[in-house]
């Protein structure tokens, strides 16, 4: 464990120059919080059931894969409150400035009788949803999400998205699944109470920024581009975080001591999304729920990478800059925006500057970021036309895990000639990185079965993968071929849409 | 007391057979259910976390704690040489000691205890103990554990006939082989223990586990106490499936050293990965066979081995390898059987009992060999499994038990018809015939499973029935309830006696000095035994309360009733609540205690044969899955289940069990992939790497249904046990996958399929069909006797 060692006036005379008090503000369910000093990297999970005393969310792994802790998460958006469902034992306790928490105490009545359940709770009874019941206050909070964002049974496939990330080990799910179902059956009840306007009143009072101290630990929450970057660059050593998706393990799992941490999620400059005729921008703190849907409407070939990138909860915290900035060789979205040719923009105090993505990354986990800069987001030339996509994320477990291979490839076709092929793999090499021998065995080849798959026979002069828990190297290397194959058939029923084609995918309920 | 008039009408079966919700419900969907960990520490309370080895095997030369005694909040680290009576926890045979003292035997195995003010400080203090260690060889290949017979029990056979002559008649001969892996219980709640001191020298431990009275027992032997200076609550478990039964007894016992040292309430919590990393789980196994056939797939005899690897210690392998042998031959009847079993010792932590305790990886080779035979003949499956199923006249187990009911036939008869088999066997032909991606399979597979404990003496239980004089009814038992619904069955049980609404019943923990010497909640047996026990108690009191009130009121026994929470007798009627009311105050006692012993079980394993259960119960499921050819990812879309659980006494419970179970089971046989690396150390350490089914694997069609039909043994209200068995209906999804592999080979040959059967497993297999293809299918078989042993 590297000691992280900080100094505390230095901490001090900087916090003192941006200006004001410590202190975090949020609602716990219909209580105002303030919080001054708390551990930095204290998860909201400990926070409510060391601190607090709410036992009724549960500690299931700590690492963000069961669900038990499922909590809603407020946000104020563009004049109205957003909800939706994270890891209390990711998100760390100062991002939860300016939001609302809720937890599953404020869904249950003092008397719990039955008629005092919350839809969601009694159609879980009512459907013998619950055996041990140590998962089901964590459904009960994935389904107040769903139940909050959807006025209507919203159809299976949503149900399963919004609850992939819910393990259960008792039920098989079935009675889960009839209950997201039936709890839209009942009478609608009001969710007025969601509304914490005193928050609001509250915070107009402070406008710099909020940030927590405990020690010489220190949690920063700028709110635009202008302090996080002075931020950044007083504090060096700082980590940032987001939805602390990956960070977060860090301190659950190997016990590592809080550096200085600063918090992107607020920062407006990095939340943005534009589509203009010259091209796409992404903020790189844009939450993947934040952007799937923009993100789709331009690539729609998209959607399923996006669906299978962790879990719902997951999707609500973590970012693209998070995802990319960590630089793991097994992150879904570098393949993909790679194949996409993104550029990533990079800025300090010293200036901005922008390269290809796939030149970020240098070595396992390290990547060209200096440290006063900041990852702002991520440029992606508009689409050509003709552009043919195709995403394939190959794992052990459909939903809420990690790829043993991730490919994206991107070409054109002109004249039934391939063009500008780029494929690019996640989980092949210690970087995600393009197949420089297969996109060039791709490249000019006309459109054909047999130009497939002699281009993913070049795999292996591209890649030498090693083996692990998730896959052999021998199955890395052959699906990655086969998955030629695959994009084959796929385009090609989309090309030829007059014949009838192969079915090409297995009939899975999360696909 | 062992037998019990049972009231069937309808109207007084109003409590048991009806679908009440499990008694928890409520609180559980408000997070209101209390778990150990939910409990507030005590102002002093201390929180243990244990120090892990760093090797897999080995010395261990020195222990270095001095940077861990000056971290902040560290208490006290605790040694072997704190226990103050046995340090070690086996459950049935010695070997697991408590702390390790000279020698590591698995990787992670702990050491030390560091005892500190908070969870996270005893934590990492547990990091910053240095061990020095002399490392040897570790054991971790089962085919050199086989070849150098190093076992951790003696093996056990059983025998039937003369199976070498059989083999050398029989017409075809086939052989096999398959690796089978083991898997993580992942309840939900992970392990955790409270140890208070009592004023009298004694400990009171608060501990999740299946197994209170072991607890008690352990607990006491550790401190050197009587059993009765340790009592053992539990009032619910956030899941156990087995990993619980043994498992839970070293955090309890290092609990209460810590707590006999410190004189304060300790706590131990293990983290996930921990949890992943130092409790045992299913075994895995190594299983061979040799089967002889006629031309028609009717088995002649089959000679079957099967290696579990046990891990380091004894455990429970006994047993579970027992069970395993006990269930090699499912549904099935072998004239000439030789099985065997062996113990094989690894160094990995000690695995241990998991729903079906061995049953599954026995069954596996019982449903290899007919699905085997079936391509080798070119015959449908489900023609060989109904072919072989016992049956009036072919009804001797290799262990001499013989079945007395037959339901199997008519269950499967009843799914080929109802999920139409047939016609989605001709459906699947054409759809593989043109699809050169996906490819689909169908299997149907019976379950039989035996029903006791194969250790005789467990087979008992005990219940207390407290009637206040409000007319309101607590009840104890011995059994523990971990989400299966156990206690909402006693209650549903005990309102049936007394014709009173079950809400009205309050069953919570269980307790060591309330019931003593109690059996794990284990081998399905919960509601048979205790719910017996219960039914006993609640009897004497409902006989009591008839003959006072006959004497009280002069009128015949006989005409008192109960019903619809009133009490009937010639010229009256009163409340069930006033007739407690009028009983106490003719001091009448309105408690019982009650007891239960199954009768007719037996098994001499000197002889290799007996009556080991009482009954069996039944199950079939008819899967339909897709293989992707060019990812090997695979998904289930049909599932049909028609399972027997004898008169239902709760159907929304008992179909959570099947539904759950075979979920489980599905999830054991593809994506739960436990690994270990090189050195020993588990790989597959947490929900990250290894992967339980998620709601999505849920099948899109999952039909299940209950055969009707009523325990031709006198069981609680003529029900079935429901635990275990439905996991096994899983293993149809295996063998949907080889029958959709056997696509390549034209039905002809199906890839052994060791499992997990993973996306990878599966692309090998392709791999394997389509050489075996390539090889045999062009030019065919010479037809007549086949010599493949």
């Amino acid at each position: 464990m590297d000691a992280v060692h900080f100094d505390l006036t230095c901490c001090l005379l900087v916090f003192d120059g941006i200006g004001g008090e410590h202190l975090i503000q949020f609602m716990l369910n219909d209580e105002y919080i303030e919080l001054t000093t708390a551990a930095p990297n204290l998860s909201i999970l400990d926070w409510l059931r060391i601190h607090q005393g709410k036992t009724g969310t549960k500690e299931g792994c700590a690492s963000g894969d069961c669900g038990a802790c499922t909590v809603v998460v407020g946000e104020y958006q563009n004049g109205e409150w957003h909800y939706r469902s994270v890891n209390a034992c990711l998100m760390l306790i100062g991002n939860l400035h300016a939001r609302h928490l809720v937890t599953i105490e404020a869904l249950s009545p003092a008397a719990q009788a039955f008629d005092d359940l919350h839809p969601v709770q009694r159609a879980l009874v009512e459907c013998h949803g619950s055996q041990c019941g140590f998962c089901t206050p964590g459904f009960v909070m994935s389904l107040l999400a769903l139940y909050l964002n959807h006025s209507q049974y919203p159809g299976k496939r949503t149900v399963i998205h919004a609850l992939g990330g819910n393990l259960c080990r008792c039920t098989g799910y079935q009675p889960i699944l009839n209950a997201a179902q039936r709890c839209f059956a009942y009478p609608r009840v009001s969710s007025d109470w969601l509304a914490p306007a005193q928050l609001l009143e509250r915070l107009d009072k402070h406008t710099e920024v909020p940030s927590l101290t405990s020690g010489s630990h220190c949690f920063f929450l700028p709110q635009d581009l202008g302090q996080l970057l002075q931020l950044k660059h007083d504090y060096p050593d700082a980590r940032f975080v987001a939805g602390g998706t990956d960070l977060s393990l860090e301190y659950s799992q190997q016990l590592k001591c809080a550096e200085p941490l600063i918090s992107v999620s607020q920062c407006t400059a990095l939340k943005r999304f534009t589509h203009t005729d010259t091209g796409t921008f992404i903020g790189s703190a844009l939450t993947y729920g934040e952007l799937v849907g923009d993100f789709c409407s331009i690539y729609p070939e998209t959607r399923e990478l996006f669906e299978r990138l962790g879990s719902c909860q997951v999707r609500n915290g973590g970012t693209l800059g998070g995802s990319i900035g960590n630089a793991s060789p097994i992150g879904d979205p570098a393949p993909l925006l790679i194949a996409l040719q993104a550029q990533i923009e990079v800025q300090s105090l010293r200036g901005s500057r922008r390269m290809p993505l796939e030149q970020f990354f240098v070595d396992y986990r390290k990547t060209e970021l200096a440290d006063d800069e900041v990852i702002v987001g991520f440029h992606l030339p508009l689409r050509p036309d003709g552009l043919h996509l195709a995403c394939h994320k190959i794992s052990k477990r459909i939903e809420d895990d990690i790829s043993a291979v991730c490919l994206v490839a991107a070409f054109e076709l002109e004249h039934q000639q391939i063009q500008n092929a780029r494929c690019a793999f996640g989980g092949m090499a210690a970087v995600p990185a393009r197949a420089h021998h297969t996109e060039l065995a791709l490249e000019g080849q006309p459109w054909s079965l047999n130009t497939l798959k002699s281009a993913g026979e070049h795999i292996q002069q591209d890649f030498s993968p090693l083996s692990d828990v998730r896959a052999s190297a021998e199955y890395r290397l052959q699906v990655s071929r086969n998955l030629f194959t695959r994009i084959w058939f796929e385009q090609q029923a989309r090309i030829d849409n007059v014949n009838p084609s192969p079915v090409t995918r297995i009939q899975h309920a999360a696909l | 007391m062992r037998h019990f008039k049972i009231e069937h009408s309808a109207k007084a079966m109003a409590q048991v057979g009806r679908s009440i919700p499990h008694e928890s419900a409520i609180k559980q969907v408000c997070g209101s259910a209390t778990y150990l960990d939910d409990k507030s520490p005590p102002v002093d309370g201390l929180f243990g976390y244990p120090v892990l080895a760093g090797v897999t095997c080995g010395r261990i030369v020195t222990m270095d704690t001095s940077a861990a005694t000056v971290m902040p909040g560290v208490v006290r680290i605790i040694t072997a040489a704190d226990v103050p009576g046995l340090n070690d926890v086996g459950p049935v045979f010695k070997g697991d000691p408590l702390f390790a003292e000279q020698n590591v035997e698995f990787h992670s195995q702990p050491l030390l205890l560091i005892v500190a003010t908070s969870y996270e400080q005893a934590r990492k203090a547990a990091r910053a103990v240095q061990v020095e260690y002399e490392v040897s060889p570790a054991q971790l290949d089962i085919h050199q554990a086989i070849k150098q017979q190093d076992w951790v029990r003696p093996p056990h056979a059983l025998e039937q006939g003369n199976v070498q002559q059989a083999l050398v008649n029989a017409r075809h001969c086939i052989s096999g082989q398959m690796h089978i892996g083991g898997q993580e219980h992942f309840y939900l709640e992970g392990q955790i223990s409270i140890a208070s001191p009592t004023e009298d020298g004694g400990m009171f431990v608060q501990c999740s586990t299946q197994n209170p009275a072991e607890i008690q027992h352990l607990v006491a032997k550790v401190l050197n106490r009587p059993f009765n200076y340790v009592t053992v609550e539990m009032r619910r478990m956030g899941g156990g499936f087995g990993g619980k039964e043994t498992q839970a007894a070293a955090w309890a016992c290092m609990a209460a050293v810590a707590a006999h040292v410190t004189g304060k309430t300790v706590r131990i919590r293990l983290a996930r990965g921990d949890d992943f990393r130092i409790t045992g789980k299913r075994h895995p196994f190594f299983n061979r066979y040799q089967v002889g056939v006629d031309e028609t797939g009717l088995i002649e005899a089959v000679d079957i081995e099967l290696n579990g690897y046990c891990g380091y210690s004894a455990d429970l392998s006994d047993a579970i390898v027992d069970r395993a042998l006990f269930h090699a031959d499912n549904a099935y009847h072998y004239p000439n059987a030789r099985i065997n079993g062996n113990r094989c010792r690894v160094n990995t932590v000690s695995h241990t009992a998991f729903r079906g305790f061995g049953g599954p990886q026995g069954m596996m080779a019982a449903e290899q060999i007919v699905d085997d035979i079936a391509y080798h003949l070119g015959i449908d499956p489900l023609k060989v499994r109904k072919r072989n199923l016992y049956r009036p006249g072919r009804d001797l187990t290799p262990y001499r038990q013989r079945i007395e009911q037959f339901v199997m036939a008519d269950m499967i008869a009843q799914v080929e018809s109802e999920a139409r088999y047939w016609q989605r066997r001709e459906a699947i032909t054409m759809f593989n015939q043109l699809s050169p991606l996906i490819k689909k399979g169908l299997s149907l597979t019976p379950v039989k499973f035996g029903i006791s404990f194969t250790l005789q003496h467990l087979n008992q239980a005990g219940a207390l029935v407290l009637v206040y004089s409000d007319g309101s009814v607590h009840v104890n038992h011995g059994g523990t309830e971990m989400g299966q619904g156990l206690n909402t069955k006693i209650a549903q049980i005990v309102a049936q006696v007394f014709s009173i609404d079950a809400e009205l019943i309050l069953v919570n923990a269980t307790r060591t000095d309330k019931v003593p010497n109690s059996s794990p909640t284990a081998a399905s047996s919960g509601t048979d035994l205790n719910g017996m026990a219960a039914l006993n108690a609640a009897n004497t009191i409902r006989q009591r309360l008839v003959e006072f009130l006959a004497d009280h009121h002069r009128v015949p026994a006989d005409s008192v009733r109960f019903e619809s929470s009133r009490v009937y007798f010639a010229g009256g009627e009163m409340d069930f609540s006033e007739l407690a009311q009028l009983a106490y105050v003719n001091r009448i006692s309105l408690s019982e205690s009650g007891f239960y012993a199954t009768p007719k079980v037996h098994y001499d394993r000197d002889k290799a044969e007996g009556h080991p259960f009482f009954y069996f119960s039944h199950g079939v499921a008819l899967s339909e899955v897709e293989i992707d050819l060019l990812t090997g990812e695979n998904t289930v879309t049909r599932v049909d289940i028609l399972h027997d659980v004898g008169n239902s006494i709760n159907p929304a419970i008992d179909i959570g069990q099947i539904e759950g179970g075979f979920i489980q089971g599905m999830g054991w046989l593809t994506t739960e992939d436990l690994r270990w690396n090189a050195d020993g150390s588990l790989a597959s350490a947490g929900p990250a790497t290894y992967k339980i089914p998620a709601i999505g694997d849920t099948p899109a069609e999952f039909n299940v249904s209950l055969y009707d039909s009523e325990n031709p043994e006198t069981s609680v209200f003529k029900s079935k046990a429901v635990g275990e068995p439905p996991f096994m209906l899983g293993i149809s999804v295996w063998s949907a996958i080889r029958n959709a592999l056997a696509s390549l080979t034209d039905y002809r040959f199906a890839p052994s399929l060791s499992t997990p059967a993973t996306p990878e497993a599966i692309l090998n297999a392709v791999a394997e069909a389509r050489q075996w293809a390539a090889a045999h299918l062009h030019n065919p078989e010479a037809t007549g006797r086949t010599t493949e042993c």
